[in-house]
This record gives C-alpha cells, sequence and structure tokens, in this order.
C-alpha cells in the first residue's frame, strides 16, 4: 500500500528540482513486525543506493515516519509502457520492442550480475517499465515495495500473468525475470494482456498468429523465453540479448514491408489457387442492393431497375422477371410456390413461382424495405409508414397493423409465438401474434439490421454502434458489445460464435456467451451487408467492392474477390454456390 | 411440421447460418402442435385461441432454493458467506422469475478472509438490487441502464474496492449466479464452484477455478489425484482483494431445465464427489435437507474446511 508523489527538492531553493517520493504505508501492527519490516526496506535502500545504471533511477534519501516509510528517487519524465500500450492503436513495430527489450536486457544483467548476491527484479511487466522522453527505458518500482507485504497464507505471490511457475512456489531465479521479459514482449507485440488470461497460456496465442507481421526468429526468442521449464529458457538475460540482436535486421537494410502493413499477408500463390471461381454472372439494369434467394434450382432477386428477376441458379440463365414500380432492396421469401417481397412502390407484391405472374399485391403508405416472414399462414413485413403488417398469405388481406412509431427496415423474427423487430427510431418490439406490444426495448439510434435468436437471446446491432444481447422473455439487455461505428448488417450464429459487420468497415466475431471478441477482419470500406458461413468459411460483402471469404474460427483471409462497385447486400450461400449483387448492377454466382 | 419451417426458410442460408435457431423452433413447434392442436390455422382474423398456449409447468415458475454451511471439523471460525434471493411477480402477462445466489469463501490471515467474503458478498448482493432489482419491481418498471453482465462485472470491481478498503490484506473467491427469466449468468472469481446438474443426473462445473493446481493440470504438468493433494491445491491466481484490477469471468448458460444449479466452496466440491452431491439430490426429500446432508458428508470425510453450500431448483 502507499502512493508516489511527485515533489519538489527544496535543499535547491533557486532551482526547480523534482524528485519521486515514494510512500509505502506498513500494515502490520505487531511493532516487533514493523520493525523488522523497516529494517529490511532501509537495508534494501542502501542496495539500491549503490546501483549505477542509465535505466535504474537514482536514490537520493530514504527515511521512516510512524508507520510509513519514503523513498526520495529520480523523477523521470515520460511514460510507462502499460500506458503507452493502451494510448497506441495498433501494435508496436517490432523494432521498437526489440530495442526496449536490448534496454531491458542491460538492466537485468547488470541486476543478475550484482555482488555478493544477483538482485532479482521480480516484477517485470509494462507498467514497471518507463519510457523516458529520450525514449530509452527505466526500471521502476523494485521488489523493496514489497518487503511491505507481508505473505497472507501465500494466497497469491508475484504479479499475475507475467510471473513464471517457480514464482508461484515462492523461488525467483535470474531466469523467472527472464521469463516475465518475455511475457512483457509477448504482451507488447499481441496487445493480449497476460492478467486477463489464465496463467502460463502464452502458447495458446502464438504471437504471429496474432500479430502477423512479427518475424518468424523474435517469436522464437520470445517462446524460449517462456518456456514453462527454467531448463529450457534462453540461460542468461545476456544470452537473451545477443538472441535478440541476432533477430534484428542487418543495418541499413530497408524495413520488411510487412511491417507497416496492418493486414494479413497473403502468399500469392494461396491466392490464386483458392480464389472464388465465377460461375456465372447476369446483368440487370440498375444497382442490387438487395439479397437473392435460392429455391429449387432458381434463384430470386430484386434489382433497383424495379424488377424481381428468376434465374437458373446453375447457369444464371434468365427465367422471367416481373416489374413492381420501385425499386427492390430486400430478399424475398418463397412459400408453397409463391414469392413474396416488398417494394419501395410501397406494395408487398405475391408472385406465382413457376409463371411469375401475380397472386396478390397488398398496399401500405410508405415505401418497403423490410424483407417479409412467412409465419402461421401470414406475412409479417415492416414498411417505411411506421407500421407492423400482418397479411393473411392465401388472400393479402391485413389481418392487423400495429403503430411502431418509425420505419421498419428490419426484417421481424418470430419465436415462441412472439414477434421480434427493430424500427427507425431505435426501438426494438416484442408484439404477440395479435399485435400487442409485449415489451420495448429503446437503442439510441436505429435497429436496421435484423435480429437471430438463440437459447432464448435475441443478437441485432444497431446505428448506436452496439451489438445487443436481449433476453428474449423480458427485454434485458444481458450484455453489450461496443463496434467501431454503427451497424445495419444482420449478425449470424455457428457454435458460439457471432459475426456481424459494420461501417467502421470491420467483420466481427464475438463470442456469444461472454461477449469478447475472437477476431475481427478490416476490409477497405463499410460493411453493411450481412455475414453468412457455409462450410468453414464466412462470406461478406463490403463497400470497397469485394466480397471476402475468411476463416470462420481465425477470421483469416482465404480470397477475396472483386466486382465492379460497392456490394451493399448479402450473399445467398446454395450447394456448392454463392450469390451475391452488386451495385455494379450484376447477380454474380461463385462456386466454392 | 420441421418440413414447414423449412420451408418457411426457403432452405437458403438462413438455415444454414442459424441452425439452433431453425433447431429450436422445429421442435417447439412440434410440440405445440402434439399438445394443443393439430388444425391448421387458414383464414383471419386471428382469433386469440389460436397464438396463446398453455404450457404444462407449474405456474408461475419460480426458484426454490436451500442452503447450508459449517466451519468444518479442522476450523474454529468461518471464512466464507453466502447469499440468496429468489423472488416471483406474477400479473398480467410480466412474469420473470428473479434469483441471485452468491458464495464466497475468504482468505488471509487474521480477521481478513472473513471480513473479506462477507464484504464482497455485501457489496455484490447490494449492488444487483439497487442496479437491477429495484428497477426491476419499481412501478414505472424501468430497464436496467446497464447490461446484465455489465452489473455483475461491476459488482465483482465494486467488491474488489470495498475488500481494498475494508479488509486490506485479506482476499475471497466470488461467485455469484444471477437467473433473470431463463437466462443464467455468472460471475467468478476465485475456486468456489458452480454446478448445472440435470434432471437425468448429469452434473458439469460451469466454472473454470483459478487455482493455481488446477492451471497446473489443464497443462498437463500435474494429475487430477496429485491436484487434489497438491501442497498448494490452495493458491489461487485470481482473486478478489489481492493483485491488480482484472476482468472476472462472465458469461450467460442455458439454465438446466428442470434440474439444479448446485454453488459451493472447496470446503464441499475437494471433499466429496460429484457421485456423492448427485446421490445426496436424489435421495433427499426437500432442498433443505438435501443441502444439510451435502455439508454432513463433507464434515463426516474430515471436514477440513469451512462449507458452504446453495441448492436451486429450476422451473421447467
Amino acid at each position: 500500500m502507499g502512493a508516489v508523489y511527485r515533489a519538489r527538492d527544496l535543499h535547491f531553493p533557486n532551482v526547480v528540482k523534482r524528485v519521486a517520493v515514494k510512500e509505502m504505508i506498513s500494515q502490520v501492527r505487531d511493532p516487533a513486525m514493523r520493525e523488522t519490516l523497516v529494517r529490511n526496506f532501509e537495508r534494501e535502500a542502501n542496495i539500491l543506493a549503490t546501483l549505477e545504471h542509465p535505466s535504474i533511477p537514482r536514490i537520493y534519501d530514504y527515511f521512516t515516519q510512524n508507520e510509513r516509510s519514503y523513498l526520495i528517487e529520480e523523477f523521470i519524465e515520460g511514460k510507462d509502457l502499460e500506458a503507452l500500450l493502451s494510448e497506441s492503436p495498433g501494435f508496436f513495430l517490432e523494432a521498437q520492442v526489440v530495442q526496449w527489450a536490448l534496454e531491458l536486457c542491460d538492466v537485468l544483467g547488470f541486476l543478475h550480475d550484482h555482488k555478493p548476491e544477483p538482485i532479482i527484479f521480480r516484477d517485470m511487466k509494462p507498467s514497471n517499465i518507463m519510457i523516458n522522453n529520450y525514449d530509452h527505458v527505466m526500471l521502476i518500482d523494485f521488489g523493496i515495495a514489497k518487503t511491505f507485504q507481508t505473505g497472507q497464507k501465500g494466497t497469491m505471490i508475484g504479479t499475475e500473468g507475467y510471473s513464471p511457475p517457480e514464482q508461484y512456489k515462492g523461488e525467483a531465479s535470474p531466469l523467472s525475470d527472464v521469463f516475465a521479459l518475455g511475457a512483457t514482449m509477448h504482451h507488447l507485440l499481441t496487445r493480449r494482456d497476460p492478467r486477463l488470461e489464465a496463467p502460463f497460456s502464452f502458447n495458446e496465442r502464438p504471437i504471429r498468429h496474432i500479430n502477423p507481421n512479427v518475424s518468424i526468429e523474435l517469436e522464437a526468442v520470445i517462446n524460449t523465453a517462456i518456456q514453462y521449464n527454467p531448463a529450457n529458457r534462453v540461460p542468461s538475460a545476456l544470452a537473451m540479448k545477443e538472441a535478440l540482436v541476432n533477430t534484428a535486421q542487418p543495418p541499413g537494410a530497408p524495413p520488411q514491408p510487412s511491417q507497416v502493413t496492418d493486414m494479413p499477408k497473403i502468399k500469392e500463390a494461396d491466392t490464386a489457387s483458392e480464389t472464388g471461381k465465377l460461375a456465372w454472372k447476369f446483368e440487370c439494369e440498375d444497382e442490387i442492393r438487395g439479397t437473392p434467394v435460392c429455391n429449387n434450382g432458381i434463384l430470386f432477386v430484386g434489382s433497383y431497375d424495379y424488377n424481381l428477376y428468376a434465374l437458373e441458379a446453375a447457369s444464371g440463365q434468365f427465367m422471367w422477371k416481373y416489374a413492381t414500380d420501385g425499386g427492390i432492396v430486400s430478399r424475398p421469401s418463397i412459400h408453397e410456390g409463391t414469392i413474396y417481397f416488398g417494394s419501395e412502390d410501397r406494395r408487398l407484391h405475391a408472385i406465382i413461382q413457376r409463371s411469375g405472374k401475380l397472386s396478390w399485391t397488398y398496399y401500405t403508405d410508405g415505401p418497403i424495405r423490410s424483407s417479409p416472414l412467412i409465419a402461421e399462414n401470414h406475412i409479417f413485413i415492416g414498411s417505411d409508414d411506421g407500421f407492423m403488417h400482418a397479411v393473411n398469405s392465401m388472400t393479402g388481406r391485413r389481418s392487423w397493423k400495429t403503430d411502431v412509431g418509425s420505419p421498419v427496415r428490419s426484417t421481424p423474427i418470430i419465436f415462441n409465438d412472439f414477434l421480434f423487430f427493430g424500427t427507425e427510431a431505435g426501438d426494438f418490439y416484442c408484439l404477440d401474434l395479435r399485435g400487442q406490444v409485449k415489451w420495448r426495448f429503446k437503442a439510441k439510434r436505429a435497429v436496421t439490421g435484423s435480429a437471430i435468436i438463440t437459447q432464448d437471446i435475441l443478437f441485432f446491432g444497431s446505428v448506436d454502434a452496439t451489438f445487443y444481447a436481449l433476453d428474449i422473455k423480458s427485454g434485458f439487455v444481458i450484455w453489450r458489445f461496443r463496434l467501431g461505428k454503427a451497424s445495419i448488417s444482420t449478425p449470424c450464429l455457428v457454435e458460439n460464435f457471432l459475426f456481424t459487420g459494420a461501417i467502421d468497415n470491420v467483420i466481427y466475431c464475438i463470442e456469444k456467451n461472454s461477449a469478447k471478441e475472437v477476431w475481427r477482419f478490416s476490409t477497405e470500406h463499410q460493411v453493411t451487408g450481412s455475414p453468412v458461413i457455409q462450410k468453414d468459411s464466412l462470406y461478406c460483402g463490403s463497400v470497397d467492392g469485394y466480397l471476402y471469404c475468411l476463416e470462420y474460427r481465425t477470421g483469416r483471409l482465404r480470397w477475396k474477390f472483386k466486382t465492379e462497385g460497392p456490394i451493399t447486400g448479402s450473399p445467398t450461400a446454395c450447394d456448392d454456390n454463392i450469390f451475391f449483387g452488386s451495385t455494379d448492377h450484376r447477380v454474380y454466382a461463385l462456386s466454392i | 411440421m420441421k418440413g414447414f419451417f423449412k420451408k418457411l426458410f426457403g432452405g437458403t442460408s438462413a438455415e444454414k447460418t442459424i441452425p439452433t435457431e431453425i433447431e429450436s423452433l422445429g421442435t417447439k413447434a412440434k410440440k405445440a402442435s402434439e399438445g394443443v392442436e393439430t388444425e391448421p390455422i387458414v383464414t383471419a382474423p386471428l382469433s386469440s385461441e389460436v397464438f396463446v398456449r398453455t404450457e404444462n409447468a407449474y405456474y408461475p415458475p419460480q426458484f426454490t432454493f436451500g442452503c447450508a454451511q459449517s466451519n468444518g471439523k479442522q476450523r474454529d471460525h468461518n471464512e466464507d458467506a453466502l447469499f440468496s434471493l429468489s423472488t416471483i411477480l406474477a400479473s398480467d402477462n410480466t412474469n420473470i422469475p428473479f434469483g441471485l445466489f452468491i458464495v464466497a469463501d475468504g482468505m488471509g490471515g487474521h480477521q481478513h478472509g472473513e471480513v473479506a467474503s462477507s464484504v464482497a458478498i455485501r457489496a455484490m448482493a447490494s449492488h444487483v438490487i439497487r442496479k437491477l432489482f429495484v428497477p426491476m419491481y419499481s412501478t414505472n418498471r424501468e430497464t436496467p441502464d446497464e447490461s446484465l453482465q455489465e452489473i455483475l462485472q461491476n459488482g465483482v470491481l465494486e467488491a474488489h474496492q470495498d475488500i481494498l478498503k475494508e479488509a486490506a490484506g485479506g482476499g475471497t473467491t466470488l461467485t455469484t449466479a444471477l437467473i433473470v427469466g431463463s437466462q443464467l449468468m455468472i460471475s467468478h472469481v476465485g475456486d468456489s464452484r458452480a454446478y448445472a446438474i440435470y434432471p437425468d443426473g448429469r452434473i458439469h462445473v460451469i466454472t473454470r477455478d483459478h487455482s493455481l493446481v488446477k492451471r497446473l493440470e489443464e497443462l498437463g504438468q500435474i494429475t487430477s489425484s496429485e491436484a487434489a493433494t497438491h501442497p498448494q491445491r490452495n493458491v489461487l491466481y485470481r482473486a478478489l482483494g489481492q493483485g491488480e484490477p482484472f476482468e472476472p469471468d462472465v458469461s450467460t448458460y442455458p439454465l438446466p431445465h428442470n434440474g439444479h444449479l448446485l454453488l459451493c466452496s472447496d470446503g464441499l466440491w475437494g471433499v466429496i464427489s460429484e457421485n456423492d452431491i448427485i446421490e445426496i439430490i436424489r435421495s433427499s426429500t426437500n432442498l433443505q435437507d438435501a443441502c444439510h446432508q451435502m455439508v454432513e458428508a463433507a464434515n463426516k470425510a474430515g471436514g477440513p474446511d469451512n462449507i458452504t453450500v446453495i441448492l436451486v431448483r429450476t422451473p421447467e
């Protein structure tokens, strides 16, 4: 327990000399015990005072007053690595981390060589390493502070995360500091805080898996430093320094291009061999912003040219088209030979699948951008008129409509006889099947994307840049996940992984129970469409014009396929094909 | 019926991307059709009978529980603490049963252990009550401004801060089960445990022990029998009131329907086996009785540590 003060040394009244005053408060009540502690403190202060090293702050004085002891030391202008780490948006450059590590090896070597007894630092971690204004490292917070933390029945020893296994048994050697240095470098290079992970779990988070820019050589040195068994580690801090020097690039060599890119590097050969193969493409007269649907070998897709197209899924051969009086931006639904879809002409259209002929239409008072849900012989669809409509699927007659106060562009979903959907005002509704409001949740901004449900939990994203998990019965928020920016994408779920896109260009993978981010993948522009999973791949379009294929467990890029315009809608997977539209007016079919 | 839903989604990507949802939709619909009505619904307007289905369960659903605590045979004082709360508000169409169950196992010399566990339990319980319980049952039925997981997370941090203030040097485990409706949320630090027990007698540990020995066992460095007798089996790498700020394990789990939820300190799980636990639950007449029998069994086996048990019965 204690604090560090920034103080001014009044021995020098005419100049401003800054010092750091470290205060340590004894919690021990027994006077004899306290006496021992103070003696230990003074002994260690004396040792510290004799240490002369550019990476160790100088000690000017120490004293004890009542239950408090004070150490007066050099004031260091700068920031500790923990602060630098949390301020920096991306990974530190390898060369930077290696430079710091080399200096740390120097100072550890110096301490370990101390005579008569080696000094073990015991607590190497980012928050104990200051980077001064000249970009050199300073070790702060020597073990001296710990003499005041009396062992409480051995509940906790050492700092969780960075300490080696033997330190948990009360043993510390120079090799313990080597381990902690390796752990610190691991943290700096991966941005994964080991205090948030189980101890000794570094090999479950290989550095290059998280940050592919790190060289194989450096990863190997760090892996040797963080070996579980001390005998398998780099034998000393100086040996570690030597190994690190060997990984550094020869002087004058240009920086490796991989160090400046943020994207995982893909080998050219892989890209060529694994890319999605174009099966066919079909040209409409205007942009395609909706999502196609495949049924019995026929692909249905709406276009901004006002038409709904029926194409042979295998060949892309035109079968028929049906004209509405407005753009079609949603996904059609198919049930018992009839295709249902909304158009910006304000109508819900029911078309006979075989012929493309009209069965009935149903008018709302606003453009329809929501996709229909078919259940219980009814079509449920939202409209920009601010109502949720329930329409009899046979007759096209309205059963009810419920005023929800603002346009509904999300697709409703039904579960346990309740209907769920979001609105442009940010309300998320639960209605019963008679149209009565059961509960309502308010997001801060629009809920344009649609929800999915599993295990009585609703998942959806909002324009308020939050991804929500809601209890289906009460509407209570179980968890929230902050996205970089708004999301209008509809998530998909496989195993415990949730996938969604956001307009910060990112495709996210989130663990559904704990709300922890599993991975993220950055495209070059907004991700407004929804990802789909087929086999072990995730497919998702981006406004940068590419359809991306990622390994869904890791977020690694498998290949990407270029179209001539932004992709705003979602792909559809069917058999061995992926179908999607682009604003370049084309429908694409890729065989996978 | 399943075919109907298959058609409903048109055999499109929806079917492949959200299999869990389709599955549960399918089975739910099947159940409903077996039980209540078989006539297809054809005409509008929708009549109220059509969509209101009865469930063959006790109504209203509720969480009943028992609990028990003992010093054990080898300790002269108790460093464990427990809290339990189960409420029900059944009215018109809102009916969300609420349960909050907490176990803490204190550690550290002097009186710090028992103070730490008690401080932690108070901090967590009062935090959840203030942030969730009160708004939930207020007349204007406010929704909490934090998510349920955030409430638990902040409760843990508050407990951590309170221990630093009121029981400096002490530490404690803290395992909290919050049940709202059918959602089970658990926040967990240390080596107390939560178990899910299913109607068919299966028992699963939900929590992950933050103990050094458990970790060494996970890494294959020692065997589970070595772990059971390891001299450092009480060493935790994560505990409240100790170390730097950290993130507690907070996660959501499906509630075992028509089964049990068991929360206990290592004075129970470290002493009697999972089979013993199942046997006792099976043979006991009620939850209270089951808890006392578990404590008895642990004491009979030597009672080396304080024992705390909460057993919750979950509705269908």
